[in-house]
């Protein structure tokens, strides 16, 4: 088993709490994890992305090669395409359609959505209208992790065992309303599924 | 063994503790941030008192360093590479007067510049002051290398140097680690003159430094870290550094590379497993994170008559930081290339926070600099050195670290008056009081804004060293009094900053402006820390 994944969103936007999930996950289920992570200038609101590699075998390289990803999860629709040339001919693209406008040239969002859709294996869902409408507004990115969830190769349940080691400390509430946000994204994503007729 | 999953930079700071380090040392620098972070989390070093606060610069860090290896015990002092530039001196002498407890620099290079001024490769520091570097590939060896870092720099008395990059100090992976070793008891150098580098004692430190170079040949040449791979096809043989060793491997089934192979993890460089590749190989191929070092030693000590590759043949690029599929192309391998970027994508540079105080700074300063003349801001690094970008487009220089007074200061000798100094209050107490007493010392016409967020915010709101304390340095440093002015960058104050500051702007003398409002990220971190 291998997955290589790359996380991408705006710097503030959670990527990094949707590595760490998954991270956490992958290790109950006892396989290696590497994850390279952005720190610094462009955590200022800047595209920031993460290189997530899973496997049942060591890892050597914390970059992934071009070409070579699974899946890009992107928090944002115009992050999902800034690391295209690392998506393998097979790969996924699993995104929100929430823009994060800060930036006076930023597309317009019909031909940026128009775009995301002309490619072959995209999941495209709002996840911000999603995180609204089951009352966890700041858990959008959990949601978006839900809805890469089933290209992942890990049980939900591992997915749920790592939220709540990484929101454990927050207490059960916390814990609730990202497990909430996770399910919704996988009823989104299998939505997605049946609408596009895949 | 217990395994953890830590970045490199953390597997540093967990190898310091566990080998026995009874200080760590540094300024914050985006990649070496999370090792001091790390050990200032610690549990176990608030049980074993380990010293953990931050130092105004890098320069302090290194002496502080060095004060406690002098009192007997381990200490550590990390920065990123254009720190070591700023201790470099105490850096280059700590190798002359050697030490007594164990002492690391750990360095951290950001090869791309994800977040610097320049891309400049720490190893050459290290060879220039002479001292055993070692350089992990990844964070295991990152662990490892800084436990033992201390033995290998107590058994020779000399201070060693530790080369991470960013790539693997921002990447996880776990750790197996080991038992921890007891701290040592203060103890004082044996010889007394020892750190006293008079001339006449400095020579004969220098001597000591000079034949130990023999010994750290040899330590290289048998350190596990360097190790010689066998490989049938030896139509090419291969020198891995640090983390190339990991890109290379990425490339291979199994992680088993077919040519002869050379790792490289110890400095200075193990000559005779070098020459052992190089007579069995047709040609060498040299893979280095940050400049063509290794590539460049080899070539003058190899003859000439095989060809040697890597950053300086264009067999990689000269600049930037590797990756698996640079070196795949580098070895003649096939690559994939993805899905172009589409043309609707644009740039996404970092911003200012929204209610951020210095966006106020900028507005007023744009206003108020109107009637004075384009081009001579001078600014700092920090997160207002953003002002640069549009919609500020406020100032005209970023150099390093207090560069902006004593460019300001430059400037108005030259005539270019007024000069203005846009300045963080982290990096004033930095680098930038020695330069306002060099415009005290001339009455120089400059305007100084400390635009003061009371953070080192760039770096993620760790703690400044000057806040609280800003407005008496200037008095104390000899700036009338009359002319230290103390403002609110909000925008209901605009017009009142504007005011000040054409004030201040026409006087012919030094005056310093302290725009003062918390940054807003460690304003939001500190309430919900209190919930
Ligand atoms: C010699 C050196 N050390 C460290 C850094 C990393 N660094 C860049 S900006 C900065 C913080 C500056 O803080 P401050 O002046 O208070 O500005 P703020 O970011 O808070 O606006 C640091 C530590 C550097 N670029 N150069």
């Amino acid at each position: 088993m291998k997955k290589d994944i790359i996380l991408s969103g705006v710097g503030g936007q959670g990527i990094l709490s949707i590595a760490a999930i998954i991270g956490l996950a992958a290790i109950e289920k006892k396989l290696f994890v590497k994850q390279s992570e952005v720190h610094g200038m462009s955590q200022r609101g800047g595209a920031v992305q993460s290189h997530l590699r899973i496997s049942d075998k060591e890892i050597a390289s914390d970059l992934i090669p071009y070409g070579e990803s699974d899946i890009i999860i992107s928090v944002e629709p115009m992050e999902a395409l800034r690391y295209l040339p690392f998506l393998s001919s097979h790969g996924w693209i699993i995104t929100s359609t929430t823009p994060f406008v800060n930036i006076p040239n930023y597309p317009d969002l019909d031909a940026l959505l128009n775009q995301i859709n002309s490619y072959k294996n995209v999941i495209a869902i709002n996840a911000d209208e999603v995180a609204r409408r089951i009352k966890t507004p700041k858990a959008s990115n959990v949601v978006i992790l839900g809805a890469a969830s089933p290209f992942l190769e890990i049980p939900l349940e591992n997915l749920e065992g790592g939220i709540r080691s990484l929101f454990g400390r927050k207490g059960e509430e916390i814990i609730n309303m990202n497990i909430t946000a996770l399910n919704a994204g996988v009823e989104e994503s299998k939505k997605y599924y049946q609408l596009s007729g895949l | 063994m217990k395994k953890l999953l830590l970045l490199g930079a953390e597997a540093v700071a967990q190898g310091a503790i566990d080998g026995g380090m009874s200080g760590i040392y540094a300024y914050p620098g985006t990649p070496s941030t999370e090792i001091t972070e790390y050990v200032q989390n610690s549990k176990i070093a608030t049980e074993r008192k380990i010293h953990r606060q931050w130092s105004a610069n890098e320069k302090t860090a290194m002496e502080s360093a060095l004060g406690m290896s002098y009192a007997g015990k381990r200490a550590m002092v990390c920065m990123k590479h254009v720190g070591l530039n700023v201790a470099a001196d105490p850096f280059i002498n700590s190798a002359i007067t050697g030490v007594n407890g164990g002492l690391i620099i750990t360095v951290a290079d950001d090869p791309s510049m994800h977040s610097s001024q320049n891309e400049q490769d720490s190893r050459y520091l290290g060879k220039f002051a002479m001292i055993p570097i070692l350089e992990p590939c990844n964070q295991q060896e990152a662990y490892d290398m800084t436990r033992e870092g201390f033995v290998l720099s107590e058994k020779y008395k000399t201070p060693i140097m530790i080369r991470i990059t960013t790539r693997l100090s921002h990447s996880r992976y776990g750790v197996e680690v080991k038992e921890m070793k007891v701290q040592n008891s203060a103890s004082l150098p044996d010889d007394p003159k020892q750190f006293v580098l008079l001339p006449a004692i400095a020579r004969k430190r220098y001597k000591i430094l000079l034949d130990n170079q023999i010994n750290f040949e040899i330590e290289s040449e048998k350190s596990l870290f360097n190790k010689f791979y066998e490989g049938e096809d030896k139509s090419l043989g291969i020198i891995a550094c640090g983390i190339a060793f990991n890109y290379l491997m990425e490339n291979y089934d199994d992680q088993k590379c077919p040519h002869p192979l050379v790792k490289i993890g110890q400095y200075p460089i193990p000559k005779k497993l070098i020459d052992k590749l190089y007579s069995q190989c047709e040609k060498i191929l040299v893979l280095e994170d940050g400049y063509p070092f290794v590539e460049e030693t080899v070539k003058g000590f190899l003859d000439s008559n095989k060809k040697i590759c890597g950053r300086l043949d264009g067999s990689l690029p000269r600049d930037g930081e590797l990756n698996p599929t640079l070196v795949a192309k580098a070895l003649g391998l096939p690559t994939k290339e993805g899905l172009p970027i589409p043309e609707i994508v644009v740039n996404r540079p970092p911003e200012l926070c929204n209610g951020c105080s210095h966006r106020d700074v900028y507005e007023a300063l744009n206003e108020a600099m109107k009637s004075f003349g384009e081009k001579r801001v001078f600014s700092d690094i920090g997160c207002y050195t953003l002002g640069a970008l549009p919609p500020y487009n406020s100032i005209n220089s970023c150099v390093d670290m207090g560069a902006s007074i004593t460019m300001a200061k430059g400037a108005a000798d030259a005539g270019l008056i007024p000069s203005v100094a846009v300045i963080g209050d982290s990096t004033f107490t930095h680098s930038g009081i020695t330069g306002l007493l060099d415009a005290v010392n001339e009455n120089s016409p400059i305007t100084v804004i400390i635009s003061d967020n009371s953070a080192v915010a760039m770096t993620g709101g760790q703690q400044s060293s000057a806040t609280g304390k800003i407005k008496d340095i200037c008095i104390g440093v000899g700036v009338n009094p009359e002319h230290v002015k103390v403002l609110l960058p909000v925008p209901k104050q605009h017009n009142e900053m504007v005011k000040v500051m054409k004030e201040e702007l026409a006087y012919n003398g030094v005056s310093v402006i302290i725009a003062q409002r918390e940054c807003i990220q460690t304003v939001s971190k500190n309430k919900k820390s209190k919930k």
